[in-house]
C-alpha cells in the first residue's frame, strides 16, 4: 500500500513539475532572448485558464476551450509586448519589475471586472476522465498523466523548435548577440513579439490544464509565478534544459516533502504536532533547496553563458 | 538651499500639519491616514537604503516588514495573556523594547538572507530575495500558533512611556518622529565614508574592490541595516492596525514598497515620503470612487515607469544631485 502511495505522490510531483516547466520555459526564454524579467507571466497563466473555462462553458467542449486559451494568452501577450514590454528591453531590472507589477494589477483587476470575483469551474474532458491502475495497487487519475504527457511533448517540441528550425536559430542568435542579427536583416522587433507570444501561449496552456484540477480565479497565477521563478533560478536563467530539470526538482521535492515530512517527524514527536510542524517545514522546503543550490552554484545548475 | 531641500521641508511640514489640522477640526480618520503614510514611508526609507543607495533590488523586504510586525504582535499577545515569551523571559507592552526586538530580529533574519542572496547579482538577486520572503510567508501561513492564515489581532496598542498611544494624534507623532529620525540617519549615512563606499559599490563594484574595499561586506551591512529599518516600520504598522497577518509578508507588500520609492523618486532622501503620500492618497481617493482602484493604480504606475522616470521629486526638483 505504501509503495502505491509513494508512486502516486511521485507522479503528482512530476505532474506539478511539468506544469511548472510550461510556465518556466516561457519565463526563461523571454529572459534569455530579451533580457526581460516578466512578473506578468502569472497573469497570462490566469488568462489562459479563464479563456478555457469561459469558452468550454459556452461551447461544451474542453478542446475548443484549450485552443481558445492558447489564442487568448498568445494574443494578450502580443498586445502587451507591443504596447508596453518593448519599451522595457533597454531599461534596468527595477523598471521592468515595476512595469510588469503594474501589468499584474491591471490584468488582475481587469479580469475581476470581466468575470467577477467568483471562481469558475472547468470539467475534465470525458476522454480523460477515469483512472489507470498503478503497479503495487491503487489508481492514478488519467488526466494528471495526460498533463505529464503534454509537458514532455512540449519539452520535446521546444527542443526541436530551438535546435532544428529557422525560428529557433534566430532565437539562439538573439540570445547571443541581438545587434548582430539585427544587422544581418532579421526583423528583431517581430522576433521579440513572437518569442513573447510563444512564452505567453505556454503559460496559457499551463493555466488551462490546471484549471480543470482546481478552480479558476483571479490571483491563481501568482503562487505559480513564484514557483516558476524558483525553478528558473535553480535551473539557471535562460536555459530551457535548466528549466526542465529545475521544474522536476521543485515539483517532486515540494510534493514529497508535504507527503513524507509529517510522517518522518511523527517518529520523534506526537502525531498532531508532527502534522503541523511537518506542514510548515514542507512549505519552506523548496526555498531551502534553492538556497542550498545557490550557495554552491550562484547562477543555477545549467547557467547559460553570459 | 536648493530646490529639492525646500521641497523636502515642505513635504515634512505637510505631513506634520495635515493631522494637526485634522485633529483641530475633529476628523481623526485623516490622522490615521497620515500615520499610515508615515509608517509606509519609514518602511520604504529602509528599502531605499538598499535600493537607492546600494542599487540592491530586494524584492523581499516584506519579509522584514512582516517579521517586525509579528514581533510586535507576538510579544503583545504574550503580554496580554501574561505568559512568558520563552525560557521565562517576560513579555512586555513597552514600545521601545518591542521596537528594539523587532529591529534585532529583522537584522538577524537579514544576515543569512543577505549573505546568500548577495552571492548573486541582477535578476537572480531579485528572485532570491523574493523566494526567501515567500519562504517566511508560507511558514507564517502554515504555523498555527500565531494565527496562521488568519493573522493575529492585538487587543490594544502597546504603551509608550508618557504618551497615550490609543489616541490617533499621539501615535501619529511617535511614528512621525521615528520617520524624521530615520531620515536624518539616512542623510548622515549617505554622506559618511560608508555611504560613499556603498554608492561606489552600486556604480562600480570592481573599482571599489580595486581601491581595497570589499563590495560584498559593504552591501551586506547595507542590506542588514535596510532590513532593520523596515522591521522597525513593521512593528509600528502592527501597532497602527492592532493587527498583524501574513499579508504583511506577501510579495505584494514587497512590490508596494518598491512602488513607493519609484512614485516618489529613487535614491532621493524624501522619495519614499512623497511616494507614500501619493500611494495612500490614490488608495483613499480612487478607493472611494471605485472598488477597482488597483486597476487605475496599475495604469498610473505604468505611466510613471514608462514616461516619468524620476518620480514626483524628479518632476518637482529636477535632476538628482549625483548626476
Amino acid at each position: 500500500m505504501f509503495t502505491a502511495l509513494l508512486i502516486e505522490q511521485l507522479l503528482n510531483g512530476l505532474q506539478l513539475g511539468l506544469m511548472l516547466f510550461l510556465m518556466a520555459a516561457g519565463l526563461t526564454l523571454i529572459f534569455g532572448v530579451m533580457g526581460l524579467i516578466n512578473l506578468a507571466h502569472g497573469s497570462l497563466y490566469m488568462i489562459g485558464a479563464f479563456a478555457c473555462a469561459t469558452v468550454a462553458a459556452a461551447t461544451g467542449s474542453f478542446w475548443i476551450g484549450l485552443i481558445a486559451s492558447l489564442t487568448a494568452a498568445a494574443g494578450v501577450g502580443a498586445i502587451i509586448e507591443v504596447a508596453v514590454i518593448r519599451r522595457l528591453y533597454d531599461r534596468d531590472h527595477l523598471d521592468q519589475v515595476l512595469a510588469t507589477f503594474a501589468l499584474i494589477l491591471i490584468l488582475s483587476e481587469g479580469s475581476r471586472w470581466l468575470f467577477g470575483s467568483f471562481p469558475l469551474y472547468l470539467d475534465i474532458p470525458p476522454v480523460l476522465q477515469g483512472a489507470v491502475p498503478l503497479p503495487g495497487g491503487g489508481q492514478y487519475q488519467l488526466y494528471r498523466l495526460a498533463i505529464i504527457g503534454v509537458g514532455i511533448a512540449v519539452a520535446a517540441g521546444l527542443y526541436m523548435l530551438i535546435s532544428k528550425t529557422r525560428l529557433g536559430m534566430r532565437i539562439r542568435a538573439g540570445e547571443s548577440d541581438r545587434e548582430m542579427i539585427g544587422a544581418l536583416g532579421v526583423d528583431i522587433g517581430t522576433l521579440y513579439t513572437v518569442v513573447f507570444a510563444l512564452g505567453a501561449a505556454l503559460a496559457g496552456l499551463a493555466g488551462a490544464l490546471v484549471g480543470a484540477l482546481q478552480s479558476v480565479q483571479v490571483g491563481m497565477g501568482e503562487p505559480v509565478l513564484i514557483l516558476a521563478f524558483v525553478v528558473i533560478v535553480i535551473g539557471g536563467i535562460g536555459s530551457i534544459k535548466g528549466a526542465l530539470v529545475g521544474a522536476v526538482i521543485v515539483g517532486v521535492v515540494d510534493t514529497m516533502g508535504r507527503f513524507l515530512l509529517p510522517s518522518l517527524l511523527a517518529l520523534t514527536m506526537p502525531a498532531s504536532q508532527a502534522t503541523t510542524i511537518g506542514a510548515a517545514l514542507a512549505s519552506m522546503l523548496i526555498y531551502v533547496v534553492m538556497a542550498l543550490i545557490l550557495a554552491f552554484r550562484p547562477s543555477g545548475l545549467f547557467a547559460a553563458q553570459s | 538651499m536648493n530646490r529639492e531641500t525646500t521641497i523636502n521641508l515642505l513635504l515634512a511640514a505637510l505631513l506634520l500639519g495635515a493631522p494637526l489640522l485634522a485633529t483641530a477640526i475633529g476628523e481623526p480618520f485623516y490622522v490615521t491616514l497620515a500615520t499610515r503614510v508615515a509608517v509606509l514611508a519609514l518602511a520604504a526609507v529602509g528599502l531605499n537604503f538598499a535600493l537607492g543607495l546600494g542599487g540592491l533590488l530586494s524584492f523581499g523586504h516584506a519579509a522584514f516588514f512582516g517579521l517586525g510586525g509579528y514581533v510586535a504582535g507576538i510579544i503583545a499577545t504574550h503580554a496580554f495573556n501574561a505568559e512568558p515569551l520563552f525560557a521565562g523571559i517576560p513579555a512586555t507592552t513597552s514600545m521601545p523594547l518591542i521596537w528594539v526586538t523587532a529591529i534585532v530580529v529583522a537584522g538577524i533574519a537579514a544576515l543569512p538572507i543577505g549573505a546568500i542572496s548577495l552571492r548573486t547579482t541582477g535578476v537572480y538577486f531579485i528572485m532570491i530575495t523574493l523566494a526567501f520572503a515567500q519562504m517566511i510567508y508560507y511558514f507564517a501561513i502554515s504555523w498555527p500558533a500565531y494565527g496562521g492564515e488568519d493573522g493575529l489581532s492585538m487587543s490594544m496598542r502597546n504603551a509608550f512611556p508618557g504618551v497615550n498611544t490609543a489616541k490617533p494624534l499621539p501615535y501619529f507623532l511617535i511614528c512621525y518622529a521615528a520617520l524624521i529620525a530615520t531620515l536624518l540617519f539616512f542623510r548622515v549615512v549617505e554622506g559618511s565614508r560608508f555611504g560613499s563606499a556603498l554608492q561606489a559599490a552600486r556604480q562600480n563594484g570592481t573599482r571599489l574592490a580595486a581601491v581595497g574595499i570589499a563590495p560584498f561586506n559593504i552591501r551586506l551591512v547595507a542590506f542588514v541595516v535596510s532590513a532593520m529599518i523596515t522591521g522597525f516600520a513593521g512593528a509600528l504598522y502592527a501597532d497602527l492596525n492592532r493587527f498583524v497577518g501574513p499579508s504583511m509578508l506577501s510579495w505584494h507588500m514587497s512590490g508596494e514598497l518598491m512602488v513607493l520609492i519609484i512614485l516618489g523618486g529613487k535614491g532621493r532622501l524624501f522619495g519614499p515620503v512623497a511616494g507614500a503620500m501619493i500611494f495612500v492618497f490614490l488608495e483613499y481617493v480612487l478607493g472611494g470612487i471605485t472598488e477597482r482602484w488597483q486597476f487605475f493604480l496599475g495604469l498610473i504606475l505604468l505611466g510613471i515607469v514608462l514616461f516619468a522616470r524620476g518620480g514626483l521629486l524628479g518632476l518637482l526638483s529636477g535632476k538628482p544631485r549625483h548626476v
